[in-house]
């Protein structure tokens, strides 16, 4: 194995690092802050998928696309949470993990309502087309270091808003002490109804941003679902930085246990998972126990 | 939970007159339907006593239930073993085993992280199993003898025989909900019951609450192991789907949706939801949106499952989901 | 009592269905449109969810079409469909298998797509004894240990889509090859029966990649394909799988060096999602959309005006299906009972199919020809016949 090798390697590694945290932020966004464990992530992830597929169909132009298929997948969040979710703050996980399972089953049916059951393909916009030559026989499409780039600056948005801004710091204290914030006259109700749609619309654009390097297809949400809770559960629940490190571990993992070592490759990010909880029962990142 | 409500009692001695009787009325399908459910509800039993009583919730309890499937055929096939005997034995013992490798370690977790490590735990044997052909792969393996009870070498009874199989499931059941139910009154319930309410209090009090929570954990996988037996043998049919997170959150929803921590509830839950799916399935091809809004105002409407509705009646709304 | 509802309800919703088919019986004069004889019961055990769904969909609708199109009878009968949901999930199988041949007593059962259900299908019908036909899963073993006189299969071995690629790579020169597939029975079997007749005729495989099931991120394994430069790749991948295998390794510029081949679902019902990433893949299916001939142009036809849909190889083993069974029951008027000769005159059939005529293996596998396919236009154009009348080798068969 050459140094070439590795590298390219640790590229692919960083790169699919990338598109997990992307889809996984979402999660611990809702996970962390609401206490919400949402299995419906993944439809959400599902639904951005499919609309991006379908919008670009209709406008010919991805980017396009997602601008229209944003704030449809933000309304689909409110609608949701409004409806469900709001009723369970303060009630047993495992409601929520009830109410969403029925909530995926739903949303599942209303994509083959809307789209049918046929593989769908969404081509790479032209003007990000082009790739990038690696090796004598390996070249890199410039699209996926575009994702990577928009990963980065959904990243050092999130990190912003959270933590630099008045919503951010309304958002941070809802989660610690929901009541106190409440006394001191915020609207919580309201705060975790856009917490949760934006982490609804951070799956759906992550669907959508991978959409051209992926197919879409009826059941993708479901494989896309336990691969990020592995990523948040790694991380530490809430915290952004943990779900980047676990993302990218999950990455590198995957990477070169595919590699190296492909009889057990199905089984290496969970070998993964149960080593880091053993090590760190709360996460790599995790503070408070969930 | 103490005493069952009397109302309730007398339903669930309705409830079980009925089943020893129905193999009497019943059609074949039926019969299997029915042994099929009740092969479910002991896996509901054994979930619930973590779920609802211990507060452990498991995401990966349908590991236990197809390690025993597996236990079963590789008996069978390597072994040449068919008695109930000794099958039976050996199978739980290997899920007890697995049970106490995979609590062992889990137990140092709490909360989501216990749900997702528990999670990693049967993903690992989930792909053990599809990825090695020595046991079949995704294809998975038969088990071509059921298996038999023989005394002297004379054949007393053979699972062969639909009704008997449908009498010893529903003679595992009645053990099953008794044994949990006997486990739950001892001192060790107790101290069960209150690591669940607080945890470091009971250890303040000099329990050794991880041995207790391990325990548990060992009972809860070697009844999904019973459950896992029957369920493999009744169709002589294994492969890596029985292991499968599906099917750990088909089983979580039947204990939630039943009502945790009543044992009688999951029981109830494994019957309406698998007479449901049977029912809307062959309704329209959209069934599944069916359950699913189903489940979903069960959750908004019925808190505390489906057995919440019996002891509302009889209590009002006192009766509240564990913790 | 809730359970007898659950069964009175179940043959409500297939009334409906058989009142469509005698609709279609209208316009076919004479004996068929009297319809008083008893109904069959046909039961399906088929996807109609999930990531497979389409497959359930089409075979089930083509299955219908060839059935309707002969007066909507089978031997003079009105058929009663009952359809079950597979879901696709092995762990449900045997009871979903148990509620048609016991609960409902079908005639005949027909299914599934995959291949961990019909093994278990396989096993409880070998017991039971209910006339069988697999309309697309392909494990090899349902027509080798675990075949018998009532399980037929109208689809292929898994075995059968891949044996002829192994002379054909080595003819074009490709004697060093890459072979990458999913960890599942399905893959590991198609890439043995690649391994087997390119390995015979002299032809190395370099490595044989396993990707666990069902997951899609290739590029590490793209890229140890760019580091090993083989002649070319062999690969199988069905579904979104295929699309995604196909696009990344386009993408990953490997296609202009390292020529792809693979089993024919990588390229069927897909091309619309791969694009142009397919161009030039050679494959080997049982069929392609593109054969010319008059039985496929008018079933192509006859299935876009009953579905609005474009018919593709699942469709076409679920028309054969129907066919299948319409010769088995007309050979016997329609008597059910006369179970021997209904399968005698099946595994006698010779089907005018829409992939060209094919006959039946003593294990009751279809003995067909096995096309040479390139993606030409975002077409699978038929460029041979890579193996003339390919039968399963059936080892381990016990029928003579």
């Amino acid at each position: 194995m050459d140094l070439s090798f590795l590298l390219i390697q640790s590229l692919n590694s960083i790169q699919y690092g990338f598109l997990l945290f992307l889809v996984a932020s979402g999660l611990t966004l809702i996970f962390g802050i609401m206490g919400i464990i949402n299995l419906a992530h993944g439809s959400f992830y599902m639904i951005g998928a499919y609309l991006a597929y379908w919008l670009n169909l209709k406008t010919g132009n991805l980017l396009l696309a997602i601008a229209i298929g944003l704030p449809l997948t933000i309304g689909l969040g409110l609608v949701v949470e409004r409806l469900a979710i709001g009723f369970l703050y303060s009630r047993d996980h495992l409601y929520q993990v009830l109410l969403t399972y029925g909530l995926i089953l739903i949303l599942n049916e209303m994509q083959r309502i809307l789209w049918g059951n046929d593989v769908h393909g969404v081509p790479v916009p032209d003007v990000l087309a082009a790739s990038v030559p690696l090796t004598q026989t390996q070249s890199y499409p410039v699209y996926r270091f575009f994702i990577s780039a928009a990963c980065i600056a959904v990243a050092a948005a999130m990190y912003l808003v959270i933590h630099k801004t008045r919503l951010g710091m309304t958002i941070r204290a809802g989660a610690v002490n929901r009541e106190m914030v409440q006394i001191l006259g915020i609207d919580v109700g309201r705060l975790f109804a856009i917490v949760f749609s934006l982490g609804a619309a951070l799956a759906a654009f992550s669907g959508m941003l991978s959409a051209p390097v992926n197919s879409v297809y009826p059941g993708m949400g479901e494989q896309i679902l336990i691969i990020s809770f592995v990523v948040v559960v790694i991380g530490g629940i809430g915290s952004i930085l943990g779900a980047f490190v676990g993302a990218m571990l999950i990455g590198f993992v995957d990477t070169f246990g595919k590699v190296l070592v492909p009889e057990i490759a199905g089984i290496a990010v969970y070998a993964l998972m149960a080593v880091v909880l053993l090590w760190r029962p709360q996460g790599l990142f995790g503070g408070r126990p969930a | 939970m103490t005493v069952l409500p009397r109302l309730v009692l007398l339903l669930l001695l309705i409830g079980l007159a009925a089943l020893v009787v129905f193999p009497f009325f019943a059609e074949r399908f039926y019969l299997q339907l029915v042994t099929k459910i009740m092969v479910t509800a002991i896996l509901a039993i054994s979930l619930d006593l973590l779920v609802g009583y211990a507060g452990m919730v498991s995401f990966g309890h349908a590991a236990f239930f197809g390690l025993a499937g597996y236990a079963l055929a590789v008996l069978q096939r390597d072994f040449g073993l068919v008695l109930l005997w000794t099958t039976l034995p050996a199978v739980l013992a290997v899920c007890g085993v697995a049970a106490l490798i995979v609590g062992w370690f889990s137990i140092r977790t709490s909360g989501i992280y216990f749900i997702m490590i528990t999670l990693a735990f049967a993903q690992m044997l989930y792909y053990y199993f599809n990825d090695s052909r020595a046991f079949g792969g995704s294809d998975g393996m038969f088990i071509d003898t059921k298996p038999t009870i023989e005394i002297f070498g004379f054949e007393l009874v053979s699972l062969r025989n639909r009704i008997a199989f449908y009498y010893v499931t529903l003679g595992a059941l009645v053990a099953s909900y008794l044994i949990v139910r006997m486990i739950l009154l001892s001192p060790f319930g107790r101290v069960i019951a209150a690591i669940r309410i607080n945890e470091p209090r009971a250890r303040a009090l000099g329990y050794a609450t991880r041995n207790y929570k391990l325990a548990c954990f060992v009972i809860a996988g070697m009844l999904a192991g019973l459950a896992g037996y029957l369920g493999a043998a009744q169709y002589g049919v294994i492969n890596p789907a029985f292991l499968s997170w599906h099917q750990s959150g088909q089983a979580l929803v039947v204990v939630i949706l039943g009502g945790m921590g009543t044992l009688f509830g999951p029981v109830l839950g494994a019957f309406v939801l698998t007479l449901l799916e049977e029912f809307v399935s062959g309704l329209t091809e959209r069934w599944l949106v069916v359950i699913g809004a189903f489940v979903i105002a069960v959750v908004l409407l019925l808190p505390g499952g489906i057995a919440s509705l019996l002891v509302r009646l009889r209590f009002g709304r006192r009766m509240q989901p564990a913790p | 009592m809730p359970i007898k509802s659950i069964s009175a309800a179940t043959r409500r919703r297939f009334l409906k269905g058989a009142a469509a088919a005698a609709g279609a019986a209208v316009f076919i004069p004479a004996p068929f449109a009297i319809g008083q004889a008893a109904k069959v019961k046909l039961g399906v055990l088929l996807p109609y969810s999930g990531t497979y769904a389409a497959l359930g969909h089409n075979i089930t609708d083509a299955m219908i079409l060839a059935i309707n199109e002969a007066g909507g009878t089978l031997g003079g009968r009105p058929v009663e469909y009952v359809k079950v949901d597979s879901e696709a999930d092995p762990s449900k199988a045997a009871a979903n298998t148990n509620k048609l041949v016991v609960g409902e007593k079908v005639d005949f059962l027909t299914g599934p797509v995959h291949s961990g259900v019909a093994m278990a299908m396989a096993k409880i019908v070998r017991e039971e004894g209910t006339i069988t036909v697999v309309s697309n899963a392909g494990a090899d073993a349902v027509t080798r240990e675990m075949c018998a006189a009532n399980i037929f299969r109208t689809s292929f071995s898994n075995w059968q889509t891949c044996f002829p690629m192994g002379p054909e790579m080595l003819k074009r020169g490709h004697k060093r090859v890459v072979s990458i597939t999913w960890n599942y029975a399905a893959g590991q079997e198609m890439i043995g029966a690649f391994r087997e007749s390119f390995a015979a005729n002299g032809g190395t495989i370099v490595k044989e990649m396993l990707v666990p099931f069902p997951n899609v991120e290739f590029q590490a394994l793209l890229t140890e394909i760019a580091s090993l430069k083989p002649d070319a790749v062999f690969s199988f991948f069905a579904g979104g799988g295929a699309v995604k295998f196909v696009k990344d390794y386009a993408a990953a510029g490997l296609k202009t060096s390292i020529p792809l081949f693979g089993s024919g679902f990588l390229t069927d019902g897909t091309l619309p999602a791969q694009g142009a990433a397919a161009e030039g893949i050679v494959t080997t299916l049982h069929y392609a959309d593109s054969l010319d001939n008059p039985v496929n142009k008018k079933f192509r036809e006859a299935f876009k005006k009953a579905t609005n849909r474009d018919a593709d190889v699942y469709a076409v083993q679920g028309y054969d299906t129907g066919k299948l069974l319409m010769h088995g029951m007309t050979a016997v008027k329609g008597d059910t009972g006369a179970k021997k000769e209904i399968m005698a005159a099946m595994r006698g059939a010779t089907l005018d199919s829409p992939r060209g005529k094919f006959t039946f293996s003593k294990a009751q596998n279809p003995v067909q020809d096995i096309y040479l396919r390139e993606v030409k236009n975002g077409d699978n154009v038929v460029i041979g016949v890579a193996h003339k009348a390919l039968a399963d080798p059936a080892r381990g068969c016990t029928l003579a």
